[in-house]
């Protein structure tokens, strides 16, 4: 079936077989390979992206489920050289090892400081618990929604 | 495919530095294995053994011929080559033609042009068992009696050290026993790469691993190629912790992308990937650690069984390890110190983060705890009193030389701050056991601390020729003097590619680096394993910086003998700190160097275990404060606090990382982490069933780094990517006893362990002591010499 998105801003379409996860519909047929593929139910937060503005796992979300529907993920917050706060923040933290979880712990940092701009540390916590790191032992995830709420902050006021 | 990294900044030795990564991976634009394509590309699917073991009496693939959209269907019948493969001894079939040895084990490999296409024809080749008897427990597997499931047995490899007078009389004698469970390191990045045939008939294979060259020596014979023809190129690695030491979807892909002409990608599912990867061994542990009253070891006898599963791949350098640390880091005169690995028809084990050394460190730390509550000793000082120092002779009769700074590592996490506490009526409901389960408010709430003290080899042991070759072009560039970086060094995300950087910009002067992505254009960088690469691949790095220097020496003062007055700094050579040269004035022609790094060479062990078996070692040690709600079996984790011995911290921030992500997959093990088995099949694969912490698990992580160099390595600075997961989960074990005062001999302690629901088993007796012809593995001894070239000792 043919499946229609507005991608980032612009009207996308493709064909998708009727059991496709939003997630593989964009990574494999409009190649946006930035939300990644870990855990494919829902347990991980690596494919996390936003859905009409809420944010969801996209591989518990069917392609199908998306048509003309707004979608936005992890490669609408940097343009080129310029980055969102937050990725700025996950880079100067050392928030980031391999990677692979880190598109998804961005777009869920970015969506929880919209919500709460100063959250404490049971809060952030709580709100990023459902995205799995391997790596990092979560301390520097901590130091950089810290930061990034700093600048925030300071950016706003 | 990934490109090359560049970065210009003044960042050195010592810093902070940011990740020369760091952008694209936080961009989304990094490309890992999974991410791979290529046009025209097909996808496998692999179908997998439901038995632990079976004969194959017939395998049927018409069914999956004609289903839609599938483009090949292969078996052991179009294996082009050799039939076998393996890290370190090839037992393992590439696809098998008369038995299969465990649950997952691939049988057929299928190529269609989607991936629901590939699965769907995968689930039609019809194959016909007769399920065999299976030896499904690890000490079983000793039973004479038991199915021999290799022809040479089922012992893979027993290792005797003997030291001194095992018989030495003690005043005190602790018998412990102790179990760590199978492991999974749940690497984020799922096993994925893609293989494109090229026109020469040869193969180019894109591909997350940990080991491009120790890849390719097992895929070419296979694919029946010379390995010229064998092209590798690494692709992001989404983490390993020896997940990716071995093979898993690299030949299937090859041998498809072979028979269709066209690029194959394959890409396991989470599942998939808890099936087609090696596991942390699961242990047994016997330990009698004998002491004088005044808290003194005299002697240590020990046993450690690992259940190796059913194929070979690292275990025997696992075994070897956990048998070298299994007293601990002290100094112990008298020590008979046995492991055994075995096969079973359970999953293989192999690599993960700590390699042997934190089931050993888990069972001799319980029993040093106990020995100091039977003394009336603090448990640090006893610690204290018994550390290996520089020039102790540990059971294998090798001397500890190099930086050993153990009383430090000790005093300075003991001297951490402890975590501040609230009183309960003012604590946020989550900060209790339980947590968002909200089932503790405060009482029955007990704290425990526990300590632990650990040691690990740096890089490879028993005589492996264990080295990484670097190449350094330096150029003239627009904006200054720009260095080139060639190696074949993996970046799995713990940061080689930075360190490799700041060492290139230390030492040639400049601010300008591009990283080459890691292929097999240069020799082999040897695994990202073993707490190595900064050792090793900063050596050559170093060595080929220094190189080049010499040859823009030369350039700068023809004919001139200036020998250590001569440096580069700020793009210029300088004299006695005063500018004679500008860089990019001697650059008209590129300096390009390559260099190879080798440690000083181990030994084997002799027949009672004495030898050189190690190179360097690091030392950690961690105390952990936890809550436990004892009505309730939860614990929760309020500190951990850490102390490392980096030799000297090239990134600070980076080793800090080690600290935190090592304790976490620690505290995994500790809490919440185990393959549960049933029959030999994995009963949790995935990420719903098999728990890894999560941020609400992990409490804050306090590191100090110890700072005492190694002599006679790249600025003193020794592997620290494993200590802090060889250390924490007997750390807080140790504090779950503190608080409840329960033995707790496994790891990891279940909620029933706690409230005393879980049945008592008695302590097995010691298993029997297999009959080998010597300390190699067992393999060596019917003719199967080890595989890789550089696993082949030198001695």
């Amino acid at each position: 079936m043919l499946i229609r998105v507005c991608v980032n801003g612009d009207w996308r379409e493709a064909d998708a077989w009727e059991g496709t996860s939003l997630l593989s519909w964009l990574r494999d047929e409009l190649r946006l390979v930035g939300s990644k593929n870990a855990c494919e139910q829902g347990e991980c937060g690596s494919c996390s992206m936003w859905l009409d503005g809420e944010m969801v796992c996209s591989c518990l979300v069917l392609a199908a489920q998306a048509h003309d529907r707004q979608v936005r993920t992890i490669e609408s917050l940097s343009a080129g050289e310029q980055m969102h706060p937050v990725q700025e923040a996950f880079v100067h933290a050392g928030a980031v090892q391999c990677g692979f979880c880190t598109p998804g712990l961005v777009v869920a940092v970015v969506d929880l400081l919209d919500r709460d701009p100063d959250p404490d540390e049971i809060n952030v916590r709580e709100a990023l618990s459902g995205n799995l790191c391997r790596c990092t032992g979560y301390q520097k995830i901590m130091d950089a929604v810290r930061l990034a709420a700093e600048s925030r902050r300071e950016a706003i006021g | 495919m990934s490109t090359s990294l560049h970065e210009r900044t003044r960042e050195r030795i010592g810093e902070n530095v940011r990740r020369i990564d760091g952008i694209p991976k936080t961009t989304g634009s990094f490309a890992y294995g999974s991410d791979q394509w290529h046009d025209g590309m097909l996808w496998g699917a692999t179908l997998r053994s439901p038995h632990p073991h079976a004969r194959i009496r017939r395998i049927d693939v018409g069914d999956a011929l004609v289903s839609a959209g599938v483009q090949a269907v292969l078996t052991h019948e179009d294996v082009p080559g050799k039939k076998t493969y393996g890290l370190e001894i090839a037992d393992q079939p590439v696809l098998p033609w008369d038995v299969v040895m465990h649950v997952g084990q691939p049988v057929a490999i299928v190529a269609a042009e989607t991936p629901e296409l590939a699965k769907r024809a995968a689930s039609k080749i019809h194959v016909e068992y007769e399920p065999r008897e299976s030896v499904l427990d690890m000490v079983a597997a000793l039973d004479p009696a038991a199915p021999k499931l290799h022809h040479w047995g089922n012992v893979l490899r027993h290792v005797r050290i003997e030291h001194g007078d095992p018989d030495a009389k003690a005043d005190v004698w602790i018998e412990g026993y102790y179990e760590t469970a199978m492991q999974d390191q749940a690497a984020l990045g799922p096993e994925a790469g893609i293989a494109i045939p090229a026109e020469d008939g040869g193969i180019d294979l894109i591909v997350s691993t940990q080991w491009l060259h120790a890849d390719r020596q097992q895929i070419a014979p296979v694919l029946d190629l010379p390995e010229e023809r064998v092209r590798m190129t690494l692709a992001g690695v989404g983490g390993a912790f020896g997940s990716r030491e071995d093979l898993h979807m690299q030949i299937h892909a090859c041998m498809l992308a072979m028979r269709t002409g066209r690029p194959v990608k394959m890409s396991y599912g989470r599942e998939e990937s808890f099936l087609s990867h090696v596991h942390r061994h699961p242990s047994r542990v016997w330990l009698r650690t004998g002491a004088s009253r005044d808290g003194q070891l005299v002697s240590i006898r020990g046993r450690i069984v690992v259940d190796g599963g059913a194929f070979a791949s690292s275990t025997s350098a696992v075994i070897a390890n956990a048998t070298t640390f299994l007293s601990g880091p002290y100094d112990v005169p008298n020590a008979l110190l046995e492991g055994t690995a075995v096969y079973t028809n359970n999953p293989p084990c192999g690599a993960m983060r700590g390699f042997g050394a934190p089931q050993v460190c888990f069972a001799h730390e319980a029993n040093l705890d106990r020995l100091a509550r039977e003394l009336g000793l603090d448990p640090v000082e006893l610690r204290l009193r018994n550390a290996v120092s520089i020039g102790s002779v540990l059971p294998t009769g090798q001397v500890i030389r190099g930086s050993a700074p153990t009383r430090a590592v000790i005093e300075r996490c003991r001297d951490l701050p402890m975590p501040e506490s609230d009183v309960p009526a003012r604590r946020h409901a989550m900060t209790f056991p339980g947590g968002a389960g909200n089932v503790c408010h405060g009482e029955g709430l007990r704290q425990g601390v526990g300590f632990a003290f650990g040691y690990k080899n740096v890089a490879y042991s028993e005589g492996f020729d264990d080295f990484h070759q670097a190449r350094v072009t330096l150029s003239a560039g627009a904006n200054g003097p720009v260095a080139e970086i060639h190696t074949a060094g993996v970046e799995c995300g713990q940061g080689f590619s930075t360190i490799v950087a700041q060492i290139a910009r230390e030492e040639l002067g400049i601010q300008d680096v591009v990283l080459h992505t890691a292929d097999t254009q240069v020799e082999s960088a040897g695994s990202t394993s073993a707490s190595r690469q900064t050792v090793m691949g900063g050596g050559a790095v170093q060595m080929a910086c220094r190189a080049v220097a010499e040859v823009l020496f030369a350039r700068a003062l023809p004919g001139l003998q200036q020998e250590g007055t001569l440096g580069l700094a700020d793009g210029q050579v300088v004299a006695n700190g005063a500018p004679i040269a500008d860089l990019l004035d001697l650059l008209d022609e590129p300096v390009t160097v390559t260099r190879t790094f080798h440690h000083h060479a181990t030994m084997g062990f002799d027949e009672r275990g004495q030898g050189d078996i190690h190179w360097m070692f690091s030392f950690g040690a961690q105390r952990a404060v936890v809550e436990v709600d004892e009505e309730l079996g939860l614990v929760k984790v309020v500190q951990l606090a850490s102390a490392l011995d980096a030799g000297r911290a090239l990134n600070p921030q980076a080793v800090e990382g080690q600290s935190e992500g090592g304790s976490a997959q620690g505290l995994g093990l500790a809490l919440m982490e185990e393959i549960v088995l049933r029959e030999g099949r994995i009963a949790n694969a995935s990420f719903t069933d098999y728990l890894i912490p999560t941020m609400l698990d992990m409490p804050p992580v306090v590191t100090t780094i110890v700072e005492d160099p190694e002599p006679n390595v790249a600025y003193g600075a020794k592997g620290i990517g494993e200590m802090a997961t060889v250390v924490s989960t007997a750390a807080i074990v140790a504090a779950i006893r503190d608080a409840t005062g329960r033995e707790l001999r496994r790891a990891p302690v279940r909620p029933d362990d706690i409230v005393g629901l879980a049945e008592e088993r008695e302590v097995p007796p010691w298993p029997p002591v297999p009959e080998v012809p010597g300390q190699r593995p067992m393999p060596e001894y019917f003719g199967a010499a080890p595989d890789q070239s550089e696993l082949r000792p030198t001695t």
